[in-house]
């Protein structure tokens, strides 16, 4: 590429933007460039939106018991039917939303905050840190997860705070393992040896420096675990540990569901479990529009 | 050498134009390309980064990745129509009728297969050897690239070898069926000169005795003016001449190729002669010799730098405390010294050492043993590690080998640029910050609507301005520039020495220029360190170093530069530029 140092500049001249106006610009080139990551934000901005107003628009309570439309199957009145104690299965699935986002939301935020830290300085400074810190993890990993989490949530009591913290731990090894691998290549790379020749400290180059450019990767991971994080609480209600009745919650009502399908029942289940999947489909299809989000070389 | 002309071309490629499909539309990387190479001869596609030297070499192999479209042109190899040909006759070609072999010979090889493997697929690939003779036949062609004891060499795996083995194994893989064509794109790009010189005389030799034709791409003049008959010099995707080398030299018609010509170093007597004539700033003004009471800025004594192979646990309990034999003495002892207002250039192959000096010099890497001091400081005295609070990291500075990489991706080059000033200089309010910036960027010639942009928005030329900006925010008092310029096009190149040599003179900063390019050395350096395995070889001022060197591998050094007999020169104008 013919550079154009010593010959006047022919300067395309571009207004400076602010830092917003640039995000914004760089949100709408992502949203536009791939249609599929389009649908999958306006699909999980719909989530959200069910997550937060969603108790406050739905037809029924959720836990109102009606004995006399016990098992009425979907209709005008009850779309999704209603279940064997004659509740609204539309407004128990639209209401459970929330609960099972928040508890997803949140084991992520605290595995992904914990693991990214965890595995950054494992990455970083390596010796006796990251020997241990790795046969931690490794000991995590050599559980069954789900196991793992059955017996965690077992031994502590059967609240939502102790779901929370279940799935927290068994996500925690794939963001340390991710981190350290982004971070520990990253280590001596010429901007890093840059920092620190403009005076930055150790620590400082780390988390200003390495960790935002670990960011691309460290979000599919994310998007990823969402998807099994939802799963997992929903599963861990589905076999009696964690939510407990009559808490409007996917897995639960997957449970109660379930033995009504041979008798003919079939909406208690179905609604509630393709609400699941939906949720972890969505997750799985933000992965990549997410890390082009993050991913400087996306910008043009 | 016209003779070539009157043969019927072998390879006939007719108004080629290629196409990228990229986010912003269609971008053209070749626009109608017309060249013709004939049996026996050597063509030389020489053209900076973007000209589109390699697409078209790719489109002649038909190997453009999925956003690349032949859009129109035709390509004629030995009556085959390559333009229309379907895949099957193309990867029939591939490797029997036409070969290639690429800029990085690591990266060409199959990482977890030995060599010689690797050599016999190929062969069993065209029934060029049953799987009985294979090996025999893998080895013949490890011989005939003058890879010493094949037979054992045939069981190494790439990581055993070193870069210039493994560019001759890609040779071997590349010749082993005795293609017509050998498509050579950067063959020695990443080469050591000595290994340069080596593989090319081998390709040259091969290519002689087979009655090969040889398409060369390269960035280096010199280089194609030295092994190619002809030269095409491409700028932009276009051809803009084709011409035999020596009319090529000694009588350029296309005002490009004159601009090439004089930005590449062989021929230029100062610094300012890389520059077209009408760029030319003033001569810098002569550095005033500074006060030599005040004794050298830096002082390098005995310097020591031993990697211990980490071995395994049972090796490191059994020699705990004591010093192996396993270890890999880097820098070996050695001294020097640079007085103020000096450039001193530290010149060797990889592996000898510079940059490990140079890590420990700025104090990224801590000394095994050994004295560095600076104005007086035994710089030794602080850890590397907590050197970033010492007051003087602001007079040591670096401009990184790579521009792109020596950047931080997610940081625009006004980010870039500030950081030392907020660490070290402590400059806080935006305002005062963002005018400082300003004036940096206008020192080094980047225009101001460029600093908002992140790296990968920036030229080579441009990035190579940031960092240089950056390193001098401070004002340095010691600046090492590890081979800035060598991931830089020629021209760029060009005007980026000029930069560092005004700024010297501005300034009076002192240089330690790390290098294995002794052309660029003899037109920004004083002096010159020869090193060679970890020690100090030869050291001198350039101009009696370069005309008149005293030590066998500096004359080795000198002889390898590629040089074509049809420049003038004024590096080793002695005898040794022909031993």
């Amino acid at each position: 590429m013919a550079d154009t140092s010593f010959m006047p500049t022919l300067a395309i001249a571009v207004p400076r933007r602010s830092a917003f106006a640039r995000g914004f610009a760089h949100f709408r080139y992502v949203m536009t460039s791939n249609p599929v990551t389009f649908f999958a934000f306006v699909l999980f901005a719909l989530m959200t939106l069910i997550a937060l107003f969603g108790p406050a628009l739905v037809p029924h309570d959720p836990l109102a018991t009606l004995a006399d439309k016990a098992l009425k199957p979907p209709g005008a009145g009850h779309w999704f039917g209603t279940d064997h104690l004659g509740r609204d299965v539309f407004s128990r699935v639209i209401v459970a939303t929330r609960l099972d986002l928040l508890i997803s939301v949140s084991a992520v935020a605290i595995s992904f905050v914990c693991g990214a830290t965890l595995g950054a300085f494992a990455g970083y400074w390596g010796g006796w840190f990251d020997r241990l810190s790795g046969r931690l993890l490794d000991t995590i990993m050599a559980f069954p997860l789900f196991v793992l989490a059955m017996g965690i949530v077992a031994a502590a009591g059967n609240t939502i705070q102790n779901i929370v913290i279940a799935t927290a731990i068994i996500n925690l090894p794939f963001y340390a393992r991710v981190a350290r691998a982004e971070v520990s290549i990253r280590r001596n790379a010429g901007y890093v040896q840059a920092a620190r020749l403009s005076g930055n400290s150790e620590i400082r180059i780390l988390l200003l420096k390495i960790l935002p450019n670990t960011l691309p990767p460290m979000m599919v991971q994310l998007s990823l675990n969402m998807g099994w994080a939802i799963l997992n609480a929903a599963g861990l209600s589905f076999i009696g540990l964690g939510v407990r009745p009559p808490t409007a919650e996917w897995g639960i009502m997957v449970a109660e569901g379930a033995n009504y399908i041979v008798s003919g029942e079939w909406w208690l289940a179905l609604f509630p479990g393709a609400a699941l999947m939906l949720a972890v489909f969505i997750f799985n299809l933000l992965g990549d529009g997410l890390r082009d989000l993050v991913d400087p070389q996306r910008r043009t | 050498m016209s003779l070539f002309l009157h043969r019927p071309p072998l390879l006939a490629v007719k108004d080629l134009c290629v196409e990228f499909a990229t986010r912003r539309g269609p971008v053209t990387a070749a626009r109608s390309v017309t060249l013709q190479i004939a049996k026996g001869e050597t063509l030389g596609i020489v053209g900076e980064s973007g000209s589109g030297k390699s697409v078209t070499s790719y489109a002649v192999m038909r190997i453009l990745d999925r956003a690349g479209r032949i859009v129109s042109g035709a390509m004629e190899f030995g009556g085959i129509k390559l333009h229309d040909a379907n895949e099957t006759v193309m990867s029939d070609l591939r490797g029997r009728e036409i070969s290639m072999i690429f800029q990085n010979p690591r990266a060409a090889l199959n990482p977890i297969r030995p060599v010689g493997k690797q050599i016999e697929d190929v062969l069993i690939r065209h029934a060029r050897a049953t799987h009985d003779q294979a090996r025999e036949k893998a080895i013949a062609a490890l011989e005939r690239v003058r890879i010493r004891d094949a037979a054992r060499r045939y069981h190494a795996y790439p990581f055993e070898l070193s870069g210039g083995m493994c560019q001759r194994v890609v040779i071997a893989i590349a010749l082993a069926c005795r293609p017509q064509l050998l498509i050579a794109d950067e063959p020695t790009t990443g080469l050591d000169v000595t290994t340069q010189k080596a593989v090319m005389e081998l390709v040259r030799d091969l290519t002689h005795s087979e009655g090969m034709s040889t398409l060369l791409i390269t960035h280096d003049l010199g280089l194609a003016g030295e092994y190619c008959d002809r030269i095409v010099v491409m700028e932009q995707g276009r051809v803009v001449e084709q011409q035999d080398t020596r009319a090529l030299f000694t009588a350029p018609a296309h005002p490009y190729t004159r601009r090439l010509i004089r930005s590449t170093p062989h021929a230029a007597q100062t610094i300012r002669d890389l520059l077209p004539e009408d760029q030319r700033p003033p001569q810098p003004p002569a550095v005033a010799e500074p006060a030599a009471t005040s004794g050298p800025l830096l002082e390098v004594r005995a310097l020591v730098k031993v990697f211990e192979s980490p071995g395994g646990l049972l090796h490191r309990l059994r020699t705990r405390g004591k010093s192996t034999g396993h270890a890999f003495r880097a820098v070996d002892g050695i001294g020097f010294s640079i007085a103020r207002g000096e450039s001193v250039g530290l010149v060797g192959e990889s592996g000898c050492g510079k940059s490990t000096t140079s890590a420990m010099i700025m104090r990224l890497l801590d000394a095994t043993s050994g004295s560095i001091r600076f104005k007086g400081h035994e710089l030794t005295a602080v850890p590397a590690g907590g050197f970033a609070r010492s007051p003087l990291r602001r007079a040591l500075q670096m401009v990184f080998q790579d521009p792109h990489e020596s950047l931080n991706p997610r940081a625009t080059a006004a980010q870039s640029i500030a950081d030392p000033l907020l660490r070290l200089d402590g400059m806080t309010g935006a305002g005062d910050i963002r005018a400082r910036v300003e004036q940096l960027a206008a020192e080094v010639g980047l225009p101001c609507e460029l600093l908002d942009r992140l790296p990968h928005q920036l030229s080579g030329g441009q990035k190579a301005r940031v960092g240089i900006a950056r390193a001098i925010a401070t004002r340095p008092e010691l600046l090492i520039l590890d081979e800035p310029t060598a991931a830089l096009d020629v021209s760029v190149q060009a005007v980026v020495l000029n930069l560092l040599a005004d700024l010297k003179a501005k300034s009076g900063m002192s240089y330690l220029f790390v290098s294995h390019d002794l052309e660029v050395v003899r037109l920004l350096c004083d002096r010159v360190i020869v090193m060679r395995a970890g020690r100090i070889v030869e050291e001198g001022p350039t101009e009696r170093i370069l005309s008149a060197p005293g030590a066998d591998y500096t004359k080795e050094l000198l002889a390898a530069i590629p040089r074509p007999a049809h420049l003038p020169h004024h590096v080793g104008r002695a005898k040794v530029a022909w031993a």
